[in-house]
């Protein structure tokens, strides 16, 4: 009975599988799906009808679904986030859309004061289905003001769920499951995970949100990634493993609320951390990752946790600056020989 | 005019101001605790309005926001509940006066970022235009929130998409503590939505048979797909920002010299429509008596009812953060 469960799990997956899509289409499919399905689902955003500017991920929106549910906005995010939480707040499902997440910034006022706090602030009487999606427009010698990644702001804001997807399976998963939830979801990607393939579905389905995943099982050490850095844990693991270490692999997928349950389970058996994350050291998601293990499992970590991040810098335009800047695979394997080599 | 209607003006009035009077004694004495921006004096901008629109429009507010509240027909109970940061107030005692709604009736809420809630008319403008309803969205702010960008970012938009919103600039001359002369050059703040073509005026916001017929004649034109409108009412705070009067903790906060108070005084909106529904003899004193000693009943029924209730209790701190 449990091999014939485990055969027919198999096949689905199989069937379901099969076919391939770069990130940046998985993302189009299930902005195009869902406008399709729920008439009130509303997209804003600058670029939003460009060809290039948000990569695929909007291609064919507009001429679809028409210049009122698709509208390439002025350059005014204040008040189009502002619109966008107002139409949410009256029943739409807006979807408001940042080509550089650094333009975020005029938005603080919209997204903190107005969407996380509408619900709260008015006893429940109405809440605030928004995805406030922002794009990580790292590295291209854009310099400090076209490569930040502020999820973490984001995930400190009581009100906000923040996810952020690194496969094209999740990034439609999490985009269709944050346009079906209820409240304010930010949603992170990274412009140079648009062109990555993976098996998407053709089909309408969500990654739940605040649920992390093992990608790749290990005893060694926990490597716990965010966005593409859960993408070069996998390969430093890879590496890792040629060199007689068994490294576990943890893509946390949401910030907020984040998977204490896989992270913990993972660290409780491996004894040791390192957490690999995109964005600034300090205050940053690796010191929450952190911060959780040590006040709740400390007795389990047989050394001390390492964080692979950001330097607390602006980011460089020159390409030998970004090279120093950005951590990747290299990095994270000198963590982990850092805490397994005496222990192991 | 009908009857019934200037009855309902002056009903709707009455009850802003004695719902606001009312809370001038707790808030001294310290049994109201949150900060109340109260718009005595600025009752005919809110009736004037509001009484144009209908309970499926959608309106925002402010900080000062009781009379938008209450002129689209909110509860006083839920009101004077939520000032006391009651379990029964209309925002179940977490948002306190500057955080209210009646949905249902229209008053879809409010907020006290200056200017936070004009973008979110904007949205719901947007959210009938897409949805082919012929409904119009309402934002209130002051003269202070002309000094946000968030203001002109907004009336482009509503004019580029032609929205169903009407922008209601209550100018009671102050922004906060600061005249508005110390915050902006001397022209008239509804000259602002003129560069972004957009209908605009201003009017006497301490008559409301102005008010009103200003309103329904933009609410008529956004109804029909010729929105957006831009109203300023010229109106005068009675009281001060915040709490009864600005000189509450003891400290010279209001510069506004006495005789401009009592300038406006004369202009009370209340009175003078209550001498016009005399004259007129549209309504008799005893019937204004008695809409008056009605609305006390129910003002003072709602204060007895807020302090017999509870406040949320501590177990509760975590509901409504998400639905």
């Amino acid at each position: 009975m449990r091999i014939s469960v485990l055969v027919q799990k198999l096949l689905i997956n199989m069937s379901l599988n099969k076919r391939k899509l770069s990130y940046g289409l998985a993302i189009n499919e299930a902005m195009s799906q869902l406008m399709r399905k729920d008439p009130s689902v509303l997209l804003l955003g600058q670029g939003v009808k460009s060809p290039w500017y948000v990569g695929a991920t909007c291609k064919g929106l507009a001429q679809e679904f028409g210049g009122d549910r698709v509208i390439d906005t002025p350059i005014s995010e204040n008040a189009m986030t502002g619109a966008a939480v107002g139409a949410a707040i009256v029943g739409m499902r807006s979807v408001i859309l940042y080509p550089r997440m650094d333009f975020m910034l005029y938005a603080i006022d919209s997204i903190v004061n107005e969407a996380a706090n509408w619900s709260y602030v008015l006893g429940g009487a109405s809440s605030v289905p928004i995805v406030i999606w922002g794009i990580i427009n790292r590295k291209g010698e854009q310099g400090a003001q076209h490569a930040q990644a502020l999820q973490t702001m984001f995930a400190h804001i009581p009100g906000l769920k923040v996810v952020i997807p690194s496969t094209p399976y999740d990034a439609k998963g999490l985009l269709i499951a944050a346009i079906q939830d209820d409240n304010p979801v930010v949603y992170i990607d990274d412009r140079w995970l648009y062109g990555l393939e993976g098996n998407v579905p053709e089909e309408i389905y969500t990654v739940p949100i605040g649920k992390g995943v093992v990608r790749r099982e290990g005893k060694d050490v926990t490597i716990v990634g965010t966005s593409y850095m859960a993408l070069k844990a996998v390969k430093a693991a890879e590496i890792l493993e040629a060199e007689g270490i068994d490294a576990e692999v943890i893509d946390l997928r949401s910030l907020k609320p984040i998977d204490e349950d896989i992270l913990f389970a993972s660290v409780k058996k491996t004894g040791r951390l390192v957490i690999a994350d995109g964005t600034w050291k300090s205050y940053g998601a690796a010191a929450e990752i952190s911060a959780l293990v040590a006040e709740n499992i400390f007795e389990y970590l047989k050394t001390p946790i390492k964080r692979v991040t950001l330097p607390d810098l602006p980011a460089p335009a020159s390409r030998t600056l970004e090279q120093a800047y950005y951590p990747g695979e290299k990095e994270i394997i000198a963590a982990v020989k850092e805490i397994v080599k005496n222990n192991h | 005019m009908e009857k019934a209607l200037l009855k309902n003006l002056y009903y709707r009035m009455v009850k802003i101001r004695a719902c606001e009077e009312s809370f001038v004694e707790p808030i001294l004495n310290g049994e109201i605790k949150c900060p109340v921006h109260l718009c005595t004096g600025q009752e005919a901008t809110a009736v004037g309005i509001c009484s144009a629109l209908r309970k499926d429009d959608y309106v925002f507010g402010n900080h000062r926001s009781h009379g938008h509240y209450l002129a689209m027909g909110g509860e006083v109970k839920s009101l004077v509940a939520e000032i006391y940061t009651k379990k029964s107030g209309c925002s179940k005692g977490r948002g306190g006066s500057m955080h209210i709604t009646a949905k249902e009736q229209g008053f879809v809420g409010s907020v006290p970022i200056v200017a936070g809630t004009i973008s979110l008319a904007l949205g719901a403008a947007l959210a009938a235009n897409v949805r082919k309803e012929p409904k119009v969205a309402v934002s209130f702010f002051g003269d202070g929130a002309t000094g946000e960008g968030t203001l002109y970012e907004s009336l482009n938009f509503a004019a580029l998409k032609k929205l169903p919103i009407i922008f209601v600039c209550e100018n009671n001359l102050y922004s906060t503590h600061l005249p508005v002369k110390e915050i902006r050059p001397e022209r008239p703040i509804f000259e602002i939505a003129r560069p972004f073509g957009i209908a605009t005026s201003q009017v006497d916001g301490n008559d409301v048979l102005a008010v009103f017929q200003e309103a329904n004649k933009a609410v008529e034109l956004c109804r029909q797909g010729k929105g957006p409108f831009f109203i300023e009412c010229l109106t005068y705070r009675m009281r001060g920002h915040v709490g009864p009067n600005d000189n509450i903790q003891g400290d010279q906060t209001d510069i506004r010299p006495q005789s401009e108070i009592e300038e406006w005084k004369k202009k009370d909106p209340i009175k003078r429509f209550e001498k016009m529904l005399l004259e007129e003899k549209i309504l008799e004193e005893k019937e204004l008596e008695e809409i008056k000693q009605g609305i006390k009943k129910e003002v003072a029924d709602a204060h007895k009812l807020a302090n017999e209730d509870i406040r949320p209790r501590s177990e509760t701190l975590n509901k409504y953060v998400f639905k």
